[in-house]
């Protein structure tokens, strides 16, 4: 650490400022006090409350159905991409292309697809939710497979073919199961990315199926109420213990 | 053999072309569909008239371009303008020194320290504003602390200030400076750093004429991505600013779901998506003239 020296100042400033806001909510999920600012005593009674709101549990459940639903579409599409992408492509135009969606500003691609839907006449439901979560998920998967890809040599698939396994037997065999650990992280991405995911579920959503971000989002609005801070630190939990598993299972520092 | 290499060739260029289709076909098809089409209909719809309800008549006019010059809007991007510009600053203030320190750590906890700043970007963004509301509340901890201290005599009205939207617009995105800015620092040759010492100069000036220059394209990349999305935000202006500070991500908004002028709206929409365009190729641009002057100089 002596290397820092005078460093470790803003070193220390960004965590205190990237983490204390965080701290906060979590203590403060488990205020005894009726007003979600004030500190009165311990309880975890708003916990208890969380799973008792009908409006929060319509929101998980909206959630859940859209997240999964995009993992295994946006996992599948973005696996396929990179391996095209890396294998057979090798253009830098074409990667730069697929990895788009993750870069484009959030609220013009949920502009863009609202005009879309309601051009072609696509009905705002859970489903516009889903077809618009999987192509940006899918560039995130692409991302990381990519990187993984750029690691393993070809010559183990080139030898499976020169050995007469077809293209299909090759894929399964030999590619897939060394791209695997890359493959779950992004799918792991892509899940927490839906999940948490509020500006294109806000604008291709329709107004009887509202996702937890979008419920989240008029409770802060129109009232504050305690159970918010309960709910927030259960779905930071969930982010932070989904992300570092799949930081686990690849170096994904190495890939963002 | 690779595909690629015998892909001008007969048979197996066939098999190339068919396995490309096979692998990224799909998804490409699925990007250019929910991605691009989206975004030239929006520029298509810049050239045409407000329906009632939303959406458009087919009457070409390019009034929509006009109306984005009048004072009240112009006001709404000088805003936006100054606090995604303050907003970007503070990151790399902050930003720069921590990506810095970090490629001073050891392997091990490099990693550590880089998750740890990351992580925060990936959970809830709603949640993470929402946070603020927390802790800026008049009668949040803050005000708490600093009035049991006896800093201040009375609560600081925090909330619903521009300053809260920098703040908030600051937490949102101090990770996507860290991580560019940290790469490029990373990439920067030991070597040209201890040429420049021996020949004498100091570390100031070894960081100001060296390591600075070397690290401005990652620097930019770090501030094109605070920037552009600061721009576009809606959720912080609202929450922590109270609406009272409308940035041009709140007009985009606006215009789509209460004022229902989906071309106004997406001209201004264009506005953000040219923006970040242009500044990419600015940014490639000037990497470009880096990277080659180092080239010639090594």
């Amino acid at each position: 650490m002596s290397r820092v020296g005078w460093l470790r100042v803003p070193l220390t400033v960004t965590y205190v400022f990237l983490y204390l806001p965080i701290a906060v909510l979590v203590v403060m999920s488990f205020n005894a006090s009726k007003t979600p600012f004030t500190w009165t005593g311990f309880s975890t009674q708003w916990y208890g409350e969380l799973a008792s709101n009908a409006l929060i549990r319509e929101g998980f459940i909206n959630t859940m159905i859209v997240a999964v639903s995009a993992t295994v579409l946006a996992t599948a599409l973005g696996t396929l991409l990179a391996i095209g992408i890396a294998r057979y492509f090798r253009s830098a135009i074409v990667e730069a292309y697929s990895l788009a969606p993750a870069i484009i500003p959030d609220l013009a691609l949920a502009i863009g697809l609202l005009a879309l839907f309601s051009l072609v006449g696509v009905t705002l439901s859970l489903f516009s939710v889903l077809l618009s979560h999987v192509v940006f998920g899918m560039a995130f998967v692409a991302a990381v497979v990519i990187a993984r890809l750029g690691q393993t040599d070809a010559s183990l698939e080139e030898a499976s073919r020169d050995l007469g396994a077809g293209a299909v037997t090759t894929f399964f065999r030999i590619t897939l199961p060394s791209l695997a650990p890359a493959i779950i992280a992004g799918a792991l991405l892509v899940f927490t990315l839906s999940l948490d995911e509020f500006v294109i579920a806000f604008f291709t959503d329709g107004p009887t199926t509202p996702t937890l971000p979008i419920v989240i989002y008029s409770m802060v609005r129109f009232g504050v109420t305690p159970e918010i801070n309960a709910l927030a630190a259960l779905l930071l939990l969930v982010s932070f213990t989904i992300v570092l598993s799949a930081q686990r299972i690849t170096r994904l520092t190495d890939s963002v | 053999m690779t595909p690629a290499q015998t892909s001008e060739r007969g048979a197996s260029g066939r098999r190339a072309l068919s396995a490309r289709t096979v692998f990224a076909g799909p998804g490409l098809l699925y990007i250019t569909v929910f991605m691009t089409l989206p975004l030239l209909l929006i520029l298509t719809y810049t050239f045409f008239t407000r329906g009632r309800f939303g959406g458009v008549v087919w009457d070409f006019t390019l009034d929509n371009y006009g109306r984005a010059f009048e004072p009240v809007y112009l006001k709404v991007f000088g805003t936006s303008m100054l606090i995604a510009g303050i907003t970007t600053v503070l990151a790399l203030l902050l930003g720069y020194p921590t990506a810095y320190a970090i490629t001073r750590l050891s392997p091990k906890w490099r990693t550590v320290a880089l998750v740890l700043v990351v992580l925060p970007f990936w959970t809830n963004f709603l949640i993470r504003t929402y946070a603020w509301i927390i802790l800026l509340n008049s009668e949040g901890p803050l005000n708490r602390a600093l009035l049991d201290l006896g800093i201040i005599g009375a609560p600081l009205g925090l909330l619903y200030t521009p300053g809260a939207v920098i703040v908030g617009l600051l937490y949102a995105y101090l990770p996507l400076v860290v991580l560019p800015v940290y790469a490029s620092i990373e990439r920067v040759d030991r070597q040209l750093l201890e040429a420049a010492r021996n020949l004498g100069a100091g570390r100031a000036r070894t960081f100001l004429d060296v390591t600075l220059p070397l690290t401005l394209p990652g620097v930019m990349i770090g501030a094109i991505f605070v920037f552009v999305p600061s721009m576009g935000n809606f959720v912080v202006p609202e929450l922590l600013g109270g609406g009272k500070t409308v940035m041009v991500g709140n007009l985009i908004r606006d215009q789509f779901l209460e004022a229902r002028d989906w071309p106004f709206g997406s001209v201004i929409a264009l506005f953000v998506v040219g923006l970040l365009v242009a500044l990419f190729a600015l940014q490639a641009a000037i990497a470009r003239r880096i990277n080659g002057k180092k080239v010639a100089r090594v």
